[in-house]
């Protein structure tokens, strides 16, 4: 389990987190939803080690994360697939691949997992000797997605995976999401479709401007009224 | 992956050989016709595929854009000087210095153990091995401070490393051990061309290795995107610290094999305009490609020093005509390298090996194949 408390992040002056608590238990998918600049992405990047926090804590079983290098914190099991995709545009897709197990040494487990992922997106592997720059937006984000399964996470952290995908093929992705929680993986989703991500959330957070303002399960959410007028753009009647 | 590798290494050693026997050949064709400029090309070039290739791993693989090339070749060629002239012949190099203050000879060492030939020989790889360690000792000390900068700061500061370290070796306080600024001469050379071919051939060989494996791999992912190669657990300083060290140890052998080339050395010679020559056969060879930068170093250095010759040459001007004069040379080199940048943008290989040329017909034809 993954439980953060009263995480505060500042990038120079402006405060970006201030004190956000929230726990991902094993084996649900948890999303984060908000507007632009609630600190969703901030979050994720605290928790990978990619950007400091100034203080509070983030235990991962039991074991604190904060001020851990971030190879380390990748090597207790969790990954991300950054928003945006930053897939490796020169790299061929198996090569793309082969770097999301960049800090693990067992062979053999590698290759059993190569061909797990060419299974959840046999699309991957139609196209593994070409250069990832050439891919489509959604078989881009399949290889974002595809290279953090590699590092065998126990937890996923997912940043804005529907990000400038067409409609179809964001309901790909999220049924692979399901697919993929279904075989044991963690998920912590972060969306701006808040109407696809709560519909598969087991738990999902409101943040703004920096703190949580509404929890619940997904389906809780789905139906307040207020997350209704701000997110899902329905009007009170 | 294994299976895959031992095919490199295999390849890599028949090629080596092909090329020590051709380079053979070729001193047979040139002693032969008298024609003394296609050996002059042919070391030189081989030399600075090594330069070229040792640039592209920083520059076209790592992604980092470092000018201080140079600087590692003057550390590699000098130590060669210093730890090869034999004793005996100390005086007359160092004729203002007393002899200097190093009273050895590496490869006069291993000759007193193994004999002249095979002795010399020995010495003379090993302090090979001394130049491209010095070098990377260097490399490590610059690449402290230097690496946390990117781009075109990293560039400017390389440079400016690059330049301290001529002006240093230069110093008259260290003229005991390097000779200030007179030349080094004096030092064992190899005579033949295979030597080269096989040290540079090794060299190479070792880099295609290692551009080919795990590190290779996430130097590639640094180059395309920093942040995601560090999500990825990419530790980026200790990656950049040990592509600059492995990129600084190879300029350093090459640095020892230009001074056998040259056959004397002056830290006067080793100006950036040297690191831009190898800058320019990287980029018209193609930035990460390293058969493109082998390439490029021979057709470079062909055309520098023996193709374009007669364009310097008053006596060849056609009918009055006063427009062939000695320096003309470069005004129809610089031509060349505009029309190579402006239509081969991405250099002559791209980013594509040699090997790959064949594959990507192989590929045509099946599909062809298919079609029909």
């Amino acid at each position: 389990m993954l439980k953060i408390e009263n995480l505060h992040v500042s990038y120079g002056g402006i405060q970006a987190l201030r004190g956000v608590s929230l726990e991902v238990p094993d084996g649900k998918i948890v999303t984060l939803i908000g507007a632009n600049g609630a600190g969703k992405s901030t979050t994720l990047r605290t928790i990978t080690g990619l950007v400091k926090a100034s203080s509070g804590s983030i235990q991962w079983s039991g074991e604190e994360l904060l001020g851990r290098s971030i190879d380390r914190i990748i090597s207790a099991g969790i990954a991300m697939s950054p928003e945006g995709r930053r897939v490796f545009p020169d790299l061929t897709v198996l090569e793309n691949l082969k770097l999301g197990a960049y800090l693990r040494r067992d062979k053999a487990e590698i290759t059993k997992d190569l061909q797990w992922v060419y299974q959840l997106f046999p699309r991957l592997k139609e196209r593994d000797w070409q250069a990832a720059g050439t891919l489509s937006g959604g078989e881009q984000q399949m290889l974002a997605v595809g290279r953090a399964l590699m590092s065998r996470p126990k937890l996923l952290l997912m940043d804005e995976p529907s990000l400038g995908l067409a409609p179809l093929v964001v309901q790909d992705i999220f049924s692979i999401i399901r697919e993929i929680n279904h075989q044991g993986v963690t998920i912590l989703l972060i969306e701006q479709n808040a109407n696809m991500a709560l519909k598969i959330a087991d738990l999902a957070y409101v943040l703004e401007t920096g703190s949580i303002t509404m929890r619940g399960t997904g389906a809780e959410l789905l139906a307040d009224q207020r997350v209704k007028e701000a997110y899902l753009g329905k009007h009170k009647n | 992956m294994e299976t895959k590798r031992n095919k490199t290494i295999l390849w890599g050693l028949v090629l080596i050989a092909a090329f020590s026997a051709l380079s053979l050949g070729a001193e047979g064709i040139a002693e032969a016709t008298g024609q003394t400029l296609l050996m002059t090309v042919l070391k030189k070039g081989t030399v600075y595929a090594l330069l070229a290739v040792s640039m592209n791993l920083l520059n076209g693989f790592t992604g980092l854009f470092s000018l201080g090339q140079a600087g590692f070749m003057l550390i590699g060629a000098y130590a060669y000087a210093i730890l090869t002239i034999p004793v005996a012949k100390r005086a007359g190099v160092y004729q203002y210095y007393d002899g200097g203050i190093v009273q050895f000879s590496i490869p006069e060492v291993f000759s007193g153990v193994f004999g002249d030939l095979v002795g010399g020989v020995i010495g003379m790889v090993l302090t090979l091995v001394i130049c491209g360690l010095l070098a990377a000792f260097f490399g490590w000390l610059i690449g402290l401070p230097v690496l946390r900068l990117k781009s075109d700061y990293l560039a400017i500061a390389t440079l400016g490393f690059a330049e301290i370290i001529r002006t240093f070796i230069q110093y008259e306080s260290f003229a005991p051990l390097t000779n200030g600024s007179n030349t080094l001469r004096q030092y064992p050379t190899f005579k033949h061309l295979y030597p080269y071919v096989i040290i540079v051939g090794l060299c190479i060989l070792g880099i295609v290795l290692l551009v080919n494996s795990t590190y290779g791999r996430a130097f590639k992912a640094i180059r395309d995107d920093e942040i995601a190669a560090e999500a990825m657990g990419i530790n980026l300083a200790k990656h950049k610290m040990l592509s600059f060290i492995i990129s600084s140890f190879f300029a350093g052998v090459g640095g020892g094999l230009l001074a056998m080339y040259m056959s004397s050395v002056q830290a006067k010679g080793f100006t950036v305009a040297m690191t831009y020559e190898i800058l320019l056969m990287v980029v018209i060879g193609g930035i990460g490609s390293i058969s493109g930068s082998i390439i490029a170093s021979y057709l470079f250095i062909g055309c520098s020093e023996w193709w374009l010759r007669f364009l310097d040459d008053p006596s060849n001007n056609p009918g009055g005509l006063k427009l062939l004069a000695p320096g003309f040379r470069m005004v129809v080199f610089s031509v060349f390298i505009m029309i190579v940048v402006l239509f081969f943008r991405k250099g002559i290989m791209g980013e594509r090996e040699f090997p790959d040329l064949f594959r990507q017909r192989l590929k045509r034809t099946k599909k062809e194949a298919v079609e029909k």
